[in-house]
């Protein structure tokens, strides 16, 4: 145990302060202080990808890093990616084409899909795949997923084009 | 009628009934990370629980000093099997009519197995606690090897059991025996076997592997010392045996514990049984008065919860010269670990294991089972599997694959020559099951059509011929599969668990404007029973699917039932709802009767109504029924519109499939590629084709993983190699292929919708699928059998054994 520090997080667009002892992991300080249980353990030793969310723009395995890493970053977690009255495009997509079974990979794989359509906002399948082979599902197979953000690259590119 | 009414075709679809790909209701939730599993539970004051756990595989356990841990500031309680002997719970029994420590008494018998249970304010604190229990260890001889502990001087594991020479299944023969369970005529298959053309000899080996869900096991228990009420929330697949056993153990009355399965991240047979966490946890909570909560890590997971399979399979087969199968001999030594905790109907010890006649006519049959202890974990679980059929599926199609080298026979065509025929079902087959429907030909006949058989042979031939000449280091293999499952445990006369027969239950509630609630007795692991059990309900009852809100899992309100595994789920709660519901249509048939002020008998249902017969325009739909039910004071008739049903299955179903798959091996490198995978299945009524679909590529990806590297292995002195997702096999995304699903449709004449399970059909047929495509690559240079997984190392090593490596 060591003495608790100053932790400072924006976390989907709300900043809050707190104290974490140092060896505190981010994944617990986002389910067990700030009640975002989104994110899911699934291994702890950044293998399942479950635990996925987005750090300063880049995807992050959060039971693979300190919450006094975290220390003044920009966080989105699956909860800041859509609302019940506004769902992303991915996460209807996920449902329109049965990208998931028992849900408990499906947030990270959201959250992963996400910042993989940032990067790359067009891609093959072979990419999709390789992007998102840090996050594993048991029990869907990937091929819809895969379809699924195939089909949400797509819709994203259409809007765009249309609005352009 | 005018033309704003709507047609029959649209009446139909607006309830997106049976045969619907209806989107799952389950996916708002967890789209948006609002799902609710068992970690995400928290309650006022909650408490977290953890284990001292064994590194030693077989070791006296000489004291335990747990001072220091209860010292740390933060921690509530350290218990050991001495706290928990008063109650007499530090043993429990397990579903296998054996009985397990549930903390260490004296010794332990597995790596990984639980010595004392820190319960602390949270989960450093408990890490912590952990490091500071003193365990005293004296090493004891550990045996790994099933065929070494049944040996005169093997290591006396099971000191508990010191002078039994009769178990749960008869006769111990060894002090590590377990049973020997044995069925069909031994002589018989003996006498045809040597008096056979040609005969073929081979041990089959199915490593141990392990379910691995994504979400791990856990439970959250808390005893309401005000209300006498004890609340267990957990990852369980069956709820109500759990409250049960919970009741037989604790003494609490049964109407005094409530279990609650929340979501569960995947089961796959992980979560049946009853695990040492369970009991702890509702110690801990009765003796701190305190919800405690405990959740396993992936290495808790790994090395302790209910691995599966671990079967030596020594078959022998015999057929005429042009390829009849005469007779099939089948021994298994059966690697139960330290203690018996398989999860099997009762009166099976091996499972369904003996419909491993598979899709074959085979005249005369045995099988006779050994279960051996060992210091491995303790399991046996059906890891996507209905008990042991699994083990059965690959048996018998290598064994075909085998018999087809001896014959110098292809392996397609002697698969044919062999199926049980159309004409034959209902088919009694040499160990004692009735297959209820199959059609095997047309499904065989369309596999090898789909693929091009005739070409991919022909392919297969010039490549061998071409990596003889030295152009190519590339191997073709095609990987063939028939499986014949047995699912839907089961009649109540011949399945039960700890004695509750394995019926399951339905109950339905019409609400007054027409939607309704159905609560069942199993429980969904992401098999999306809310969508699917909604669709059977609707095309019963004529309301929309989208008004039906299906609710498991919770024992307080649910109907009890045996819960959701080895495929049960849709041929008996399925049952039970299309039962239910039709009890409902009885019921409503008889009110709209009164409606229309005619006899019942002169109306007729139609889709979502009862119609006056010869007089369309007069009718009553299931939304005025439902409204009058509760409107009316209808003569005879109690108010409301609730039925329940239990369902006892006459008989098992018997899904069965047509698997190829089509391989790249690269023989320097040991590496593969899966060129094309075909899978065609036949569950017989098809509810949801969008989730069936899901469900084998799924299940193929299981199959994958078991058939190409996933295993749970021991060192000599019983470590478990595999004990993190480093070394346990979960193919990515990467490594999975496309695959290719296809369907034909043989109802189940005595299920009352046809419908048969298909969610573990893919893992039956995937695993000797995958399998085979390996051994036919390298069929041409003499090779005949290798144990899985074919890992990449493997593979090379089989190249290399046959000289391919120049
Ligand atoms: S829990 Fe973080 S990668 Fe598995
Ligand atoms: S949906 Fe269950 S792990 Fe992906």
């Amino acid at each position: 145990m060591g003495k608790k520090m100053q932790i400072a997080l924006t976390v989907n667009g709300e900043a809050h302060d707190l104290l974490a002892e140092p060896r505190e992991l981010l994944i617990y300080v986002l389910r067990e202080r700030l009640n975002l249980t989104g994110p899911h353990a699934g291994c702890e030793t950044s293998h399942c990808g479950a635990c996925t969310i987005e750090m300063n723009g880049k995807s992050v395995k959060s039971c693979t890093v300190f919450a006094a890493q975290a220390n003044g970053a920009t966080i989105t977690t699956i909860e800041g990616l859509g609302s019940p009255d506004s769902l992303s495009v991915l996460q209807q997509s996920f449902r329109e084409h049965h990208g998931l079974q028992c849900g408990y990979c499906t947030p990270g794989m959201i959250t992963r899909a996400h910042r993989l359509l940032q990067e790359n906002p067009d891609p093959t399948e072979e990419e999709v795949r390789f992007g998102i082979s840090g996050n594993l599902c048991r029990c869907t197979g990937y091929q819809n997923i895969v379809k699924a953000i195939l089909a949400a690259a797509a819709t994203i590119n259409g809007a765009k084009e249309a609005a352009e | 009628m005018n033309d704003l009414t709507p047609t029959p075709q649209e009446r139909t679809a607006k309830l997106k009934g049976l045969g619907t790909s209806r989107k799952r209701v389950e996916d708002a939730r967890f789209t948006q990370g609002k799902g609710n599993y068992v970690d995400d539970i928290k309650m006022p004051g909650m408490l977290h629980g953890d284990f001292v756990r064994s590194p030693y595989a077989h070791a006296r356990v000489k004291s335990i000093n747990a001072d220091a841990a209860r010292a740390l500031p933060g921690v509530i309680a350290v218990l050991t099997a001495a706290d928990l002997a008063p109650l007499n719970l530090h043993w429990m029994p397990t579903l296998a009519g054996d009985r397990q420590m549930v903390l260490a008494d004296g010794k332990v018998l597995f790596q990984g197995q639980e010595v004392a249970f820190v319960v602390a304010t949270d989960r450093y604190v408990c890490a912590d606690a952990i490091e500071l229990v003193e365990v005293d260890y004296e090493e004891l001889p550990v045996v790994t090897d099933p065929f070494k502990a049944l040996e005169p001087g093997a290591p006396v594991l099971r000191e508990d059991l010191a002078g039994q020479t009769s178990g749960a299944h008869g006769a111990r023969r060894h002090h590590n025996h377990i049973f020997l369970w044995e069925t069909g005529d031994e002589s018989a298959t003996n006498q045809a076997i040597e008096a056979a053309e040609v005969v073929a000899e081979e041990m089959i080996y199915y490593h141990r592997v392990h379910p691995c869900p994504l979400e791990t096991c856990g439970c959250v228990a808390s005893m309401d010392k005000v209300n006498g009420k004890l609340t267990v929330f957990g990852t369980f697949q069956a709820p109500h045996v759990v409250r049960t056993v919970a009741s037989l153990l604790s003494g609490i009355e049964e109407h005094n514990i409530r279990v609650v399965s929340p979501d569960i991240g995947g089961g796959f047979g992980n979560k049946v049984g009853v695990y040492p966490g369970y009991v702890c946890s509702i110690v801990a909570s009765i003796v701190t008065g305190k919800p405690v909560k405990w959740i396993e890590d992936r290495m808790d997971n790994l090395m302790a919860t209910a691995f599966a399979r671990d079967y030596w399979m020594k078959g022998r087969i015999s057929a005429t010269k042009d390829g009849r199968i005469t007779g099939l001999h089948c021994h298994v030594t059966a690697d139960h670990g330290a203690f018996d905790a398989c999860a099997d109907p009762t009166k099976f010890p091996a499972g369904f294991f003996h419909i491993c006649t598979g899709s074959y006519d085979i005249p005369v049959a045995y099988v006779g089972v050994d279960g051996v202890y060992t210091n491995k974990a303790p399991g046996g679980v059906a890891y996507r599997c209905s008990f042991r059929v699994t083990e059965a599926a690959y048996f018998i199609e290598r064994m075909i694959e085998v018999l087809a080298m001896e014959l110098g026979m292809d392996a397609a065509e002697l698969r044919a020559k062999n199926f049980i025929r159309k004409d034959q079902f209902p088919y009694n087959s040499a160990l004692g099951w009735e297959y209820d429907s199959g059609d095997y030909h047309t499904a065989w006949d369309k596999a090898l059509a789909a693929v091009d058989y005739a070409g991919l042979r022909r392919e297969q031939a010039e490549r061998v011929a071409a990596f003889k000449r030295g152009e190519t280091r590339k191997l073709l293999g095609i990987g063939l599969t028939h499986f014949t499952e047995i699912v839907g445990a089961g009649p109540v006369k011949n399945c039960d668990i700890l004695g509750m027969g394995m019926f399951d239950s339905c109950e339905i509630r019409i609400h007054p404007t027409g939607s309704a609630i159905a609560r069942l007795g199993t429980i969904s692991q992401g098999q999306g029973h809310a969508t699917t059990f909604a669709q059977i309900l609707a095309t019963e009852i004529g309301l929309p699917a989208d008004s039906i809100t299906i609710e498991e899992g919770d024992t307080d309100t649910a109907p009890y039932g045996l819960g959701t595994y080895g495929s049960r789920s849709t041929p008996v709660a399925g049952a039970a709802t299309a039962m239910a519901g039709r009890k409902i249509r009885a019921k409503a048939q008889m009110i709209a009767a009164w409606l229309l002020e005619v006899h019942d008998g002169d109306l007729e249902w139609d889709i979502d109504r009862f119609v006056v017969k010869g007089a369309p325009e007069r009718f009553k739909t299931m939304k005025d029924i439902a409204y009058a039910a509760y409107h009316n004071a209808i003569p005879g008739i109690e108010p409301g519109l609730e039925a329940v049903s239990y369902y006892d299955p006459p008989n098992m179903t018997y899904p069965f499939g047509a698997y190829v798959c089509v391989m790249e091996i690269d023989v320097d490198t040991g590496t593969h590629e899966v060129r094309q995978f075909y899978a065609l299945d036949d569950c017989g009524t098809r509810i949801n084709p969008m989730i069936i679909e899901g469900q084998v590529h799924g299940g193929l990806t299981e199959a994958l993983a078991i058939a190409m590297g996933q295993e749970i292995a021991y060192d000599a002195i019983g470590n478990c190699k595999n004990s993190t997702l480093m070394d346990f096999f979960l193919p990515t995304a990467v490594e999975t292929p496309h695959y290719t699903t296809d369907h034909t449709e043989t109802p189940s004449p005595h299920h009352p919708i046809g419908a048969k399970g298909v969610g573990e059909s893919p893992n039956v047929g995937g695993v000797p699928a995958f399998s085979n495509a390996v051994h036919d690559a390298f069929r041409a240079f003499g090779l005949r059998q290798a144990h899985m997984p074919h890992d990449h190392w493997r593979i090379w090593k089989i190249a290399n054994q046959l000289g391919l490596h120049g």
